[in-house]
């Protein structure tokens, strides 16, 4: 088997090149590259119908790339792959374990098809259970688990088979506070403890901040950025000073632009959006300024800079409105469940 | 070779670890969750049982479906054993016992009309068992289990006979209720042999690998049951009625006669009855036992090949 390893630079786990998935006109993925390193928690961020699970399921082999190249785990997912599924974890975005067996079962049918044998699944199920605090409920069927227990468990079921990799597609979508906690402290022990790499898929900007090392911002199937959160952070230029003026006109943009702190100035109706570099120095200057011209400042806020700003500046639109708009998202749906089934 | 790489892998970066953590902290249970990844199985076979059992238990756990799927024979048998008696109309005929004895020998290739509907019977549920074989990996497509099972390494031709052996396992055993109480309802036991109800069940195991594949190839790009049930309801009527399993050829036209003749429950049944109960049949045993293992195989090995293409996008 060894003799079909792809060489790679040792510290790529995934390396990916020019991946891209089409169905029919929509381009779903579109000539991604990025690499993972060995041991790093690597996260795509994006909304909703980005490319994100198409992403995952190319890497996991369960759907066949339109063009591109890819190698997990040093096996390439053309032509190995099977060595890619037996080396991986995957942990998918729905509840797929089996609602009438237990938990416990649930998992040594994962060892099952994995060609784990039973003397050995038996006990490291037990372990995983133990691992995602699901002893106590180990041979309640699962029909009887809450949400949160479910998504433990299918946790643990990606975990079977010691994968060196684990793809965890949206891990905390739609959980209480309580279990998304507890799955990131999962996550954060299998990387600190278990040494293990982790690539997952997001559209909580928080996740990937509290959890990325690096962090891939991919929309309408690009790649926009990829850097570690704060790298991202910088990327948007610092502190945004947000000035409310009473009046909307004169402009005063051009003045403020002359203020050595200041980066760049947009304005919107009445408000003015300042980029700084030190925003607790710049303020009181731009407050009196703006005074000095005869106007008055209604409100101001000073924002340091979030991932949400960054994911902001690099997609141009904020989360909320991707989640309004119902209907395209229930087309996206639609067109991609068709287009998976 | 490649699991040997990464246990010293695991090992190495457990030894870096020990200088940046204490001994303590490196726990023993984790010392021992790591110390090897089992060696996984590469047979082809790996995980068919448990995919075929993982179905099966949801029938034989579930007491209702159960009772349900044992008990409709009886209803079948009853309404169309008994209540639609076709020896019963040349009974009443007037004809001499001899005289309806060579009638219903004619007709239906034995003098029993029960009989020959009894065999028809063990065709008509494992037709129905084996239809609905598809319907569970639509509910796995729908449910993600599917999307599970095919990011394992299990062979997808596993996952396809899975459901195949899972819907030829209840057929199996539905098919023997059917028999039992065919006999206690005064089916014709006189021509029963070892070899003969074995013969029996080796068509009805065949009859149902092929029928089950038929219906899970069907099934294998859907993830909409309505459309599925659509299909079981297209096919099934047609494969019962245009065969020989209810009623004799001889009554049926000529252009339907042909559609029987095509038809491989046709084949099942007729071999079933040859075999059982000493009818006279429409074809050669051995050409019944020849259509019945070909249309097992092709239709199988139709199903693993499709696998291979349609399970993954």
């Amino acid at each position: 088997m060894s003799t079909n390893k792809v060489e790679t630079s040792t510290s790529n786990i995934v390396t990916v090149e020019n991946l891209s998935k089409t169905f029919g006109s929509l381009k779903a993925v579109d000539n991604v590259s990025f690499d993972i390193k060995e041991g790093e928690i690597f996260g795509f961020l994006g909304p909703n119908g980005a490319g994100k699970t198409t992403t995952i399921n190319m890497l996991t082999t369960l759907m066949k790339p339109t063009s591109g190249k890819a190698v997990v785990c040093g096996f390439s997912i053309f032509k190995d792959a099977n060595e890619v599924r037996r080396s991986v974890g995957v942990v998918p975005q729905e509840y797929t374990a089996d609602e009438d067996m237990t938990g416990i079962n649930n998992i040594i049918l994962c060892a099952d098809l994995y060609g784990m044998p039973r003397s050995d699944s038996k006990a490291h199920a037990k372990e995983l259970l133990k691992l995602v605090e699901l002893e106590d409920a180990a041979n309640r069927k699962v029909s009887t688990y809450s949400g949160g227990m479910r998504r433990r468990l299918e946790l643990a079921c990606g975990l079977i088979n010691y994968p060196k990799l684990l793809f965890l597609d949206e891990p905390t979508l739609g959980l209480d506070v309580q279990t998304r906690t507890a799955v990131w402290k999962y996550i954060k022990t299998l990387k600190e403890e278990y040494h293990m790499t982790l690539f997952l898929t997001t559209h909580y900007l928080e996740e990937a901040d509290s959890l990325c090392e690096r962090v891939a911002i991919i929309d309408h199937g690009h790649i926009v950025k990829i850097g570690s959160p704060e790298e991202l952070k910088q990327s948007v230029g610092g502190d945004v000073i947000v000035v409310d003026v009473k009046e909307k006109e004169p402009d005063i943009s051009s003045d403020i632009a002359k203020i050595q702190l200041v980066k760049e100035v947009k304005k919107q109706d009445s408000v003015y959006r300042i980029k700084v570099n030190d925003g607790e120095e710049a303020s009181p200057q731009i407050t009196d300024l703006i005074r000095s011209k005869g106007l008055h400042v209604t409100r101001i806020s000073l924002t340091k800079p979030t991932l949400d700003e960054a994911y902001l500046e690099l997609t141009g639109r904020n989360l909320r409105e991707e989640e309004v708009d119902k209907l395209q998202m229930f087309r996206q749906r639609v067109t991609m469940r068709r287009a998976r089934s | 070779m490649d699991k040997d790489t990464t246990n010293t892998k695991i090992k190495a970066s457990k030894d870096s670890e020990d200088q940046t953590k204490t001994p303590e902290q490196v726990s023993a249970e984790q010392e021992q969750r790591f110390r090897s990844a089992p060696k996984l199985s590469r047979s082809p076979f790996h995980g068919l049982w448990a995919l075929t059992n993982r179905d099966l238990r949801k029938w034989y756990t579930n007491p209702i479906q159960l009772f349900v799927s044992l008990i409709q024979p009886i209803i079948w048998l009853g309404l169309f054993g008994k209540a639609l008696n076709f020896g019963s109309f040349i009974a009443g005929s007037g004809a001499t016992i001899a005289q309806q004895d060579i009638i219903l020998k004619s007709f239906f290739g034995t003098t029993s009309y029960f009989s020959f509907l009894s065999c028809g019977m063990l065709a008509f549920i494992v037709l129905f068992t084996s239809a609905f074989s598809g319907m569970s990996v639509v509910f796995d497509r729908r449910f993600g289990f599917l999307n599970k099972a095919l990011s394992t390494p299990v062979a997808r031709g596993s996952i396809v006979m899975g459901k195949i052996l899972q819907s030829v396992g209840r057929s199996l055993i539905q098919a023997a209720v059917v028999l039992v109480i065919a006999v206690a309802l005064g089916m014709d036991t006189a021509h029963f042999t070892p070899q003969g109800i074995a013969g029996a069940f080796v068509i009805i195991f065949l009859m149902a690998v092929g029928l089950s594949a038929l219906f899970t190839v069907l099934a294998l790009r859907s993830g909409d049951w309505q459309t599925q049930m659509a299909i079981i309801n297209l096919l099934n009527l047609p494969l019962l009625f245009a065969s020989n399993a209810l009623f004799p050829v001889k009554i049926m036209p000529a252009w339907l006669q042909d559609v029987v003749k095509v038809n491989p429950v046709s084949y099942a049944v007729d071999g079933i009855r040859q075999v059982l109960i000493g009818a006279t049949g429409m074809n050669s045993l051995l050409l019944d036992f020849a259509v019945v293992i070909g249309f097992a195989i092709i239709l199988s090995a139709i199903g693993i090949v499709l696998s291979w293409r349609f399970l993954s996008k």
